[in-house]
């Protein structure tokens, strides 16, 4: 599970308070507002990029408010991909277990699994400049799952896709949260994503938030 | 134009090559040459020791009194060479200087003149590497920080392989900086042979007594080393990589 309580976030004139928020585990949220209304803060929040001024962040029933990004066991899909220009997409994939240490046999077992999984096995010894937009989407969820975290945060990670990869990515996301046993938290402009993917919808207006359960039919 | 003075200069009977190798070839100026490069490359390379952590810093911190500091460093850009020789002079003069020279001889001696030409190629690596570190993708250490890197590891496993590019241009800035500079050099460190004596103050001292085809000898060998220098830099991407 993922929730915020009592959160304030003051930055500059931007403020939020009172922001409380309960996502269940193995939930689809996603969350809509306008732009420039905060959604990319809360998101940032859980992932530990950006400190509230008070309140309190729950990952998995444990309070993580003080936690640093990386001990938070959270995926992280942030908007444009933010692939690093200079590795391939082996080493991308490869980068969070080596950075945890994995051992070598083990990083190389999960870049074949994710890249077979993602269908980027014929991309993996590219760098992010020869990648089209849904290449690097999934690449960009690669590198975030590698070392198979509970939670995945994704800040608008379906933008500027043409039609058909945008409808491939959503299936794709949908099969992830299943197959990776994945809480996911998503924000998005599109009705038509939230419509797809969410079973539970979250608006953030004029700086309440309101949250509603739906019964995703596919 | 090199050649058209080169030209110029063998028409009037100044420029007389045979002469010219035999006078690059004594031990002073062979001397001078390697202080020259020597000193020149260390402080390229100490200029980019101090440009990445300053750089870093300017271009992602927000801090009470950052455009004081911003001005400061600037400073040895803005001011007169002579007044940095000056400057570098009066401080050794201080306690603290003099405390220095207790342990480490630097006045008169080949650390001078590599502290008179850090103190002007190290404003300009910063310069150039603060811009270098701003057009880098602050987004690129939240996503290393989430797969479980540390402050340290974002910056060294992200952001450095990002700005190696830049990091080649700042030095062969500073390289082709500290390699000319001849006002702080002589003022502070002087220009005593077999000791201090950089090329440049190689030319003004042939100069001084009237020796115009040891002068144009020694500008031409600088022309040709810097030349090369930043033509094999160019080769390996560094000024492309950091400039786009």
């Amino acid at each position: 599970m993922m929730a915020l309580e009592n959160i304030v976030i003051q930055q500059g004139a931007f403020r939020l308070e009172d922001i409380n928020l309960h996502v269940p585990t193995g939930a689809y949220a996603v969350l809509m507002g306008k732009t420039g209304c905060g959604k990319t803060t809360l998101l940032e929040l859980f992932c530990g990029l950006r400190k509230a001024a008070s309140g309190n962040v729950i990952l998995r029933g444990e309070d993580v408010t003080r936690l640093p990004p990386g001990a938070r066991s959270i995926g992280y899909v942030p908007q444009d991909h933010v692939l690093f220009p200079r590795m391939t997409v082996a080493e991308q994939l490869g980068f969070a277990p080596k950075i945890q240490k994995w051992k070598k046999e083990d990083i190389r077992q999960r870049v074949a699994e994710l890249s077979e999984r993602l269908g980027i096995q014929h991309l993996l010894d590219r760098t992010p400049q020869f990648l089209s937009g849904g290449e690097s989407q999934r690449v960009a969820l690669g590198r975030a799952l590698a070392v198979r975290p509970s939670i995945l945060c994704l800040d608008e990670p379906l933008s500027a896709l043409d039609e058909d990869t945008h409808d491939d990515l959503m299936n794709l996301l949908k099969s992830l949260q299943e197959s990776e046993d994945l809480t996911l938290f998503h924000i998005t402009h599109s009705r038509r994503e939230a419509d797809r993917l969410a079973t539970q919808r979250i608006e953030l207006t004029d700086g309440t938030l309101q949250s509603e359960e739906t019964h995703h039919v596919d | 134009m090199i050649l058209a003075l080169l030209l110029s200069l063998t028409l009037r009977g100044v420029f007389r090559p045979g002469e010219m190798l035999g006078f690059l070839n004594s031990p002073p100026i062979r001397y001078a040459l390697a202080l020259s490069l020597g000193s020149s490359a260390l402080t390229a390379v100490l200029s980019v020791v101090f440009a990445v952590p300053i750089g870093y810093f300017m271009s992602r911190f927000r801090f009470p009194g950052k455009a004081f500091i911003d001005a400061l460093l600037d400073i040895p850009i803005v001011l007169p060479p002579m007044v940095v020789g000056l400057g570098l002079l009066l401080f050794f003069m201080t306690p603290i200087g003099k405390g220095i020279e207790e342990h480490v001889r630097v006045t008169n001696a080949i650390p001078s003149v590599v502290l008179a030409q850090l103190t002007v190629a190290a404003a300009f690596a910063v310069r150039m590497m603060r811009s270098v570190f701003e057009r880098v993708d602050p987004r690129l250490e939240q996503v290393a920080l989430t797969l479980g890197c540390s402050r340290g590891q974002a910056f060294f496993q992200v952001i450095l392989p990002e700005v190696a590019p830049g990091m080649l241009a700042a030095w062969s800035l500073s390289w082709a900086r500290a390699i000319g500079e001849f006002g702080p050099v002589l003022l502070f460190a002087g220009a005593t042979r077999y000791r201090t004596e950089v090329l440049p103050s190689t030319i003004y001292l042939e100069l001084a007594i009237g020796n115009l085809n040891g002068a144009l000898a020694v500008s031409l060998l600088m022309v040709a080393v810097s030349f090369i220098v930043l033509m094999l830099i160019r080769a390996g991407g560094g000024m492309r990589g950091a400039m786009g």
